[in-house]
């Protein structure tokens, strides 16, 4: 899924644009990634009208945060195993703690745990402030 | 009941809602299109798209749709339950992914909503693909019901 080339090539510059422009979901949706001043990976979903569930609130949709926190989750995996093998989902479990206002979205991911063939990772998503979570989901991926 | 399918309850607010799901921002930048609704039950269809894949190498979806379709079609299923116009929030959702979905197929989703509670919506949902009996995911959710004031649907003033 990602080549080996440009994942090396971003943790040097610091720039995951040409990760991110292979996963053409993540692409559509403007997923972007960079490192906090820890060097962990942190992801931003910028605000953007095809983002919208409910245009009266507006809110986002919830399948457009399921679906950044998916790919989030995937990049953090990529990110910290130098792989070229592709994680593939094998479950996602997801809980919205409050409406996604139409501005950016935010999320770190942790790998609770690796093994051999599966890895469990949560995912955090945080508008304005990182202790009020508007989501949480966890999932597991198969990494062979 | 499950055999003996009924109408939606409200096929006017049915309808609506169901036409709405489908031109919201983020429906229709992935396309996705309504397909069939009858008491309990809805089905959606996302027509195959390279810009919704996941692994440009195998073509296969990235899972994220898919919880976007399931998330989608598990609301509608609720609304072809509801008397009168509310809005819902998803509380969770949980998907499987039993397989990747074969490129170049539209990918269907059918949900139920199979136990509709004062306050809160329980549905379980299957997407699938035509030829294939084997599904590409399961997804359960739960809604909360009348989780705001605000206005739902298309026919109101934004």
């Amino acid at each position: 899924m990602v080549q080996l080339e440009s994942l090396q090539a971003a943790k040097e510059s610091g720039n995951y644009d040409d990760v991110i422009d292979q996963i053409p979901y993540a692409k559509l949706l403007g997923v972007v990634m960079r490192e906090d001043s820890e060097g962990q990976p942190i992801f931003e979903l910028p605000f953007s009208d095809h983002n919208i569930g409910n245009v009266h609130l507006p809110a986002l949709h919830g399948g457009a945060i399921g679906g950044f926190l998916e790919n989030a989750a995937l990049l953090h995996l990529v990110w910290a195993r130098e792989s070229n093998d592709v994680p593939r989902t094998i479950d996602f479990s997801l809980d919205f703690l409050r409406s996604g206002k139409a501005q950016s979205l935010y999320a770190r991911c942790d790998i609770t745990k690796q093994g051999k063939r599966v890895a469990n990772v949560r995912m955090t998503a945080w508008q304005e402030d990182e202790r009020k979570p508007i989501a949480v989901a966890r999932a597991h991926f198969l990494l062979s | 009941m499950q055999n003996l399918p009924l109408p939606v309850l409200n096929p006017a607010l049915f309808n609506d809602v169901a036409r709405w799901f489908c031109q919201i921002p983020h429906s229709a930048t992935m396309g996705l299109e309504f397909v069939n609704g009858e008491r309990s039950r809805a089905t959606l269809r996302l027509p195959y798209n390279t810009a919704l894949v996941g692994n440009p190498r195998t073509g296969v979806l990235n899972g994220g749709v898919m919880t976007s379709l399931i998330d989608t079609t598990s609301a509608l299923a609720v609304f072809s339950m509801l008397e009168e116009r509310e809005a819902i929030a998803t509380l969770d959702l949980r998907i499987d992914y039993l397989r990747g979905a074969t490129p170049g197929q539209p990918v269907y989703c059918t949900a139920e909503c199979y136990r509709l509670g004062r306050q809160i919506a329980f549905t379980r949902a299957t997407a699938y693909q035509e030829g294939n009996d084997q599904p590409i995911a399961h997804g359960v959710a739960t809604f909360m019901r009348e989780s705001s004031q605000a206005q739902l649907g298309s026919k109101q003033g934004a």
